[in-house]
């Protein structure tokens, strides 16, 4: 009995070795070990053992069955994984195929450049201004120093509606509103984003584009804040390493007046076709609030100082993004739009 | 404003390069925008004298010159310019040499005759030909005859010069001329201002002559100073005067007229002369014109004026419209030989509007309307005067009238030190403040209270302390100004729910694959034919511009989408069919009774086409359904409750059986739906276009329902589905409704998933599937309680619709 026992064992190894698959193994496992199988077929027969053989029999059948069962386990996992191999195999793909198709859509590159320019202020502690597109002459020009007939209007020619009432041609206007409304409140820091309005229309010119004015009122807000907070804002929009140069200038609503210029993006102010060789790029005009708009808006020049400035968004969204014809933030083509 | 570095050199010592000097006058105020050196490409250009001119034999307009440069060897030179003349001396450019734009010359044959070398235009030489004599424009340029023959025509024509183009601001009026932006380099350089000198040996008039000024109108002119002079040979103004005013972009005419320019050009004063012996009596009066007067400007042509334009006249009539243009009638010509020169100071706003409703700009009315030096008036006639002694083309008179009815005070202001390092955040000592401004010619004294400030006559555009304090940053530098951050109060910087909620929308849309675009505000009123919109549309009622730029962009816009039409079809026009566009803008509706209209912001989208497909996936048609989709999961996100799509049926411009008003609750959102058939043909699209328009002030209010967190269910849910046969024009929504109002609170979901028309649905009807979720709270539902309601829904449906289960 013992000997066959051990050829059992034997058989059992030499099959199982041979098994190629999973179904085969089951097969195996049950002509062995099953209840009809090889192994209990001899174990059958301990009943004619004698009462010292049938303990050491029985010993070497658990041992035997135990063997089995390990190389049957152990089979089974190396054909599991040999199945899982092949599986993977099967299932490779292309993964240099593109993706499931998904509908690009983006905003208006306007839209990204003022969300920009607001969150820099925001994050300076400006809230957000609005007024409206169709203005009062007396907001647009007259409280800003720009009475009727100064030669400065003629730096924006105005689409009027009638003799007092035009398309706003800045954003200044909400400077006014907002101080009519918070005087003598302090302090004032705000922006006020919007579309605004020139009789001009060519290459560089757009009859409508968009503004950014920023104002703060204080008791003592100085020229030197201006500038700060202007390098600040051009360090955050342009990159640290970009520099800022102030220009004298002039704007009636604001003295001293300045224009802000950069050094050029494309160049690095070593001079280019984008800088005319100059090496700098106007970006914004802004200067120190002029005591005549303080007093018109209720607050009084001799105990409040403030600034105030506003910028082109097309400019600077041109600047940005290395676009070379205003025109194109206007025609709206959709493949313009989905570069941004 | 151009500027000659070489003629600035007569008021003020530079010894900084022209670029070094554009780089400090922009940085004090004076922008320089453009810097030009007219000479810097040619090379080898002589005077030349003409020695002889002879036909060409085979050409009819061409000549054969023999000239000399001063060589041993006359040059055989042809030309086909016309003005030629034997004796001329004219810019020679020899065999090597190099004209502007870089073009060399060679030894040439011109029709079998050779030509070494060639004449010159001022318009070879780099010259503006406007700025050329008449009778030079169109031919070659003609040197004084006794310049000698052989120098390098360079330095005797300015092209050794360079040209500063000045952008100047409109405050700064005084730097419309030589001496005023020599004021400003002095004070940048630290140098001398070299006046100009004026030197009149005026002899005893002629008993006959007589000059009387009346001014009817001191308010509009305040000074006008008229001086004689006699004895007047016009001819042309010597080489020297011309280069400048060439310099300066002007066309030399005559030395009369040349003198007046220059002086205006040197002074900033603009000069008028008139041939006096067209003025009756020598009279001029200062008054308004009469109704229905008429003038002949010096261009010929005939100018209407009006009674709020100031004119200079004789007892006869107008003979200039004051600093705006003088009269053909009194014009100096080559018979002039008495000349009275004006020198006036006009008020600026008049100058102004005459000039503007004449539709009539000059060197003249540019500088009164920013307003002039009004001290200076007897001295600009007095240099005009001694220039044209000088030059021998006229003799001065002891006669000049100058009437100046009440002589302007001087003006004084306080700057308080304290105040100028308050605004500018700087340390200057009173000493530093005043030592600044007196290199600008202010004059400056002590006063216990600060600095005594005396404006001068120049400068019309300091009125107040802030204008003081401009003119010491601007000098002192603004960038020795630190830069340092506001201190104060903490502020609040957040956006407001509205400007929130706005920004959530753009990238809502965005993300789901719509474009923003950002469209004028200003439309045509034919839009609204196209959109077939009625006569009595309230979209009709628009706010017009006076003054559009044309038809097309001539009224304010009321409704978003026609913008959203033409992007569509602009692309379409581009072969870009396929898009999902949308815009979040204004529109604008007029007020009774009110100056400013009410602003609205609205939201539009459009759809036409199909989604992108891929290599695996189908692309997704953009119709009604689908926007609706967009819309609806908007409203969702945002917090509006109670949403309701009503059939709108005839809305203009809409598909009457494709478009739903949109509701919350009671209040009307806006309007969905599918365009109109024939709007579709009249913007030229080839495929449908399904757009939405909804009020987005009106968004705000009904939008931020709170969101509340409800426990997740603890027991099972049934799933049932549920299919009616029903009339086909019952809308689904009222089955949706009826369903849940019949299904009562456990009834968790309602999910529409089939709509079917077709085989084994009688014709005129549609089978409508849902899938259908029931939950209860507190317990596990059993079939029976299930099936009982499903029993009720049906029941409901079958009562409220005629709907039929399908089986």
């Amino acid at each position: 009995m013992e000997e066959k026992l051990k050829q059992i064992l034997a058989e059992a190894g030499q099959v199982l070795a041979q098994a190629g698959d999973l179904d085969q193994l089951n097969e195996i496992r049950v002509r062995f070990l099953g209840k009809k199988g090889l192994l209990t077929g001899v174990l059958r027969g301990m009943g004619s053992l004698s009462a010292e053989e049938r303990p050491k029999i029985g010993r070497l059948a658990n041992e035997v069955r135990s063997e089995i069962e390990d190389i049957l386990a152990r089979r089974t996992a190396e054909i599991k994984e040999e199945v899982k191999k092949v599986r993977l195999e099967a299932e490779k793909i292309d993964v240099t195929l593109p993706g499931v198709a998904f509908m690009a859509g983006r905003k208006h590159p306007l839209s990204m450049i003022q969300e920009e320019i607001e969150d820099i202020f925001l994050g300076m502690g400006y809230s957000i201004e609005e007024g409206p597109e169709i203005e009062l002459d007396f907001y647009n020009f007259e409280a800003l120093n720009l009475p009727k007939d100064h030669p400065a209007r003629d730096m924006q020619d105005s689409f009027y509606i009638n003799p007092e009432v035009l398309l706003r041609t800045h954003t200044s206007p909400v400077q006014v509103r907002t101080m009519e409304r918070t005087a003598p409140a302090l302090p004032v820091r705000i922006i006020a984003p919007g579309r605004v309005y020139r009789r001009d229309d060519d290459a560089t010119h757009s009859p409508m584009f968009n503004q950014v004015e920023g104002l703060a009122i204080d008791r003592r807000v100085t020229f030197a804040d201006l500038k700060g907070t202007l390098q600040a804002f051009v360090e955050r929009m342009f990159g640290p390493e970009t520099k800022t140069r102030f220009r004298p200038s002039f704007f009636p609503f604001t003295e001293p007046s300045a224009e802000v210029d950069i050094s050029c993006v494309m160049c690095g102010g070593s001079g280019c076709r984008v800088c005319s060789q100059t090496g700098w790029l106007e970006i914004l005009g802004c200067g120190m609030v002029h005591p005549r708009v303080l007093e018109v808006s209720g607050y009084n020049p001799e105990e409040v100082t403030g600034f105030a400035f506003g910028m082109g968004v097309e400019r600077i969204t041109m600047l940005k993004y290395g676009i070379d014809d205003l025109r194109l933030l206007f025609e709206n083509d959709l493949r313009f739009l989905a570069q941004f | 404003m151009r500027v000659s570095y070489k003629w600035l050199q007569e008021y003020v010592e530079v010894d900084i390069s022209p670029y070094e000097l554009a780089e400090a006058l922009t940085l004090t105020g004076l922008a320089v925008e453009s810097i030009e050196e007219p000479g810097k490409d040619i090379q080898k250009v002589y005077t030349g004298k003409i020695l002889k001119i002879e036909n060409h034999p085979n050409a009819d307009k061409l000549v054969i010159c023999q000239v000399t440069v001063g060589g041993e060897e006359n040059l055989q030179i042809v030309t086909g310019a016309p003005n030629v003349r034997e004796g001329q001396v004219v810019p020679v450019a020899v065999v090597g040499a190099k004209l502007a734009g870089g073009l060399a010359i060679k030894k040439a044959k011109l029709r079998g005759v050779e030509s070494r070398g060639m004449l010159c235009s001022g318009q070879e030489l780099g010259l503006d030909p406007d700025t050329m004599p008449a009778d030079q424009a169109h031919g070659i340029m003609i040197l004084p005859p006794d310049t000698p023959v052989g120098l390098d025509v360079k330095p005797l024509i300015g092209l050794d010069d360079v040209i500063l183009g000045l952008e100047l601001t409109p405050n700064r009026g005084d730097c419309m001329s030589m001496i005023g932006v020599a004021r400003e380099v002095a004070a940048i350089l630290k140098k001398p201002l070299k006046m100009p000198p004026v030197n009149l040996n005026e002899p005893a008039p002629a008993p006959e002559d007589r000059v009387q000024v009346d001014i009817e109108e001191p308010d509009l002119c305040r000074r006008y100073v008229a001086r004689l002079l006699k004895n007047v040979r016009v001819g042309p103004s010597p080489a020297w005067m011309q280069q400048r005013l060439r310099a300066a972009g002007m066309r030399p005419i005559s030395n009369v007229v040349d003198v007046t320019n220059y002086v205006m050009m040197e002074l900033g004063q603009p000069l008028h002369a008139f041939d006096y012996h067209k003025l009756r009596d020598g009279h001029i009066i200062v008054r308004r014109a009469v109704r229905e007067e008429v003038i002949v400007s010096l261009d010929k042509a005939e100018r209407k004026l009006s009674t709020d334009m100031l004119v200079i006249a004789d007892p006869d009539g107008p003979v200039a419209v004051a600093g705006v243009m003088g009269g053909l009638y009194s014009e100096v010509t080559e018979e002039t030989t008495a000349v009275l020169l004006e020198s006036a100071y006009f008020k600026p706003v008049s100058v102004r509007r005459t000039s503007r409703d004449l539709g009539l700009r000059s060197e003249s009315s540019s500088r009164f309307e920013k307003g002039i030096d009004i001290t200076g008036c007897r001295r600009a006639a007095d240099r005009a005067a001694a220039l044209l002694a000088e030059m021998g083309a006229a003799d001065v008179t002891e006669i000049v009238v100058d009437n100046y009815p009440e002589p302007a005070s001087e003006k004084t202001i306080l700057l308080r030190p304290e105040r100028v390092n308050h605004l500018l955040d700087l340390q200057l000592t009173g000493t530093e403040i005043s030592a600044l401004l007196a290199r600008l010619h202010f004059k400056v004294q002590d006063d216990e209270k600060g600095i005594m400030v005396t404006v001068p006559g120049h400068r019309p555009d300091v009125n107040i302390e802030v204008d003081l304090i401009e003119e010491v940053a601007r000098l002192y530098g603004f960038n020795k100004v630190a830069g340092t951050l506001p201190v104060g109060a903490i502020t609040r910087g957040a956006r407001t729910y509205p400007q929130e909620l706005a920004l959530r929308v753009k990238n809502y849309f965005s993300r789901g694959g719509f474009s923003e675009v950002i469209t004028y505000s200003f439309i045509s009123p034919r839009v609204f034919d196209r959109l077939a919109m009625p006569a009595d549309s309230p979209y009709r009622n628009v706010v017009a511009l006076h003054n559009p730029l044309s038809e097309e962009q001539s009224v304010m816009r009321t409704l978003l989408f026609p913008g959203l039409l033409e992007v569509l079809q602009r692309n379409s026009n581009r072969r870009v069919r396929d898009g999902a566009v949308f815009e979040l803008g204004r529109v604008f509706y007029p007020r009774e009774g009110e100056p400013l209209p009410e602003e609205v912001t609205m939201l539009a989208a459009a759809v036409t086409g199909e989604t992108p497909g891929g290599w695996n996936t189908r692309p997704m048609v953009m119709d009604f359904y689908f926007l609706k989709g967009i819309l609806e999961a908007l409203l969702e996100r945002v917090g509006v409750q109670d949403v309701s799509y009503v059939p709108a049926g005839d809305v203009p411009g809409f598909h009457p059986g494709r478009t739903a008003v949109v509701r919350a609750g009671e209040q009307e959102l806006g309007v969905i739906g599918e365009l109109h058939p024939d709007v579709q043909e009249a913007y030229d699209l080839d495929q449908k276009v399904t757009v939405l328009e909804i009020n987005f002030d009106r968004l705000i209010q009904v939008s931020g329902a709170p969101r509340r967190y409800t426990p997740l269910p603890k027991f099972p849910g049934v799933d049932r589905d549920l299919a009616v046969v029903v009339r086909q024009d019952i809308p689904a929504g009222e089955l949706i409704k009826a369903i849940e109002r019949a299904g009562g609170t456990i009834l968790r979901n309602v999910r529409l998933f089939d709509v079917y028309r077709g085989q084994n649905i009688e014709s005129g009807y549609r089978s409508v599937a849902f899938a259908l979720k029931f939950q209860a709270e507190d317990r596990t539902l059993t079939d029976e309680e299930v099936g009982k309601k499903i029993e009720s829904i049906t029941g409901t449906l079958e009562k409220e619709f005629g709907a039929v289960l399908r089986k």
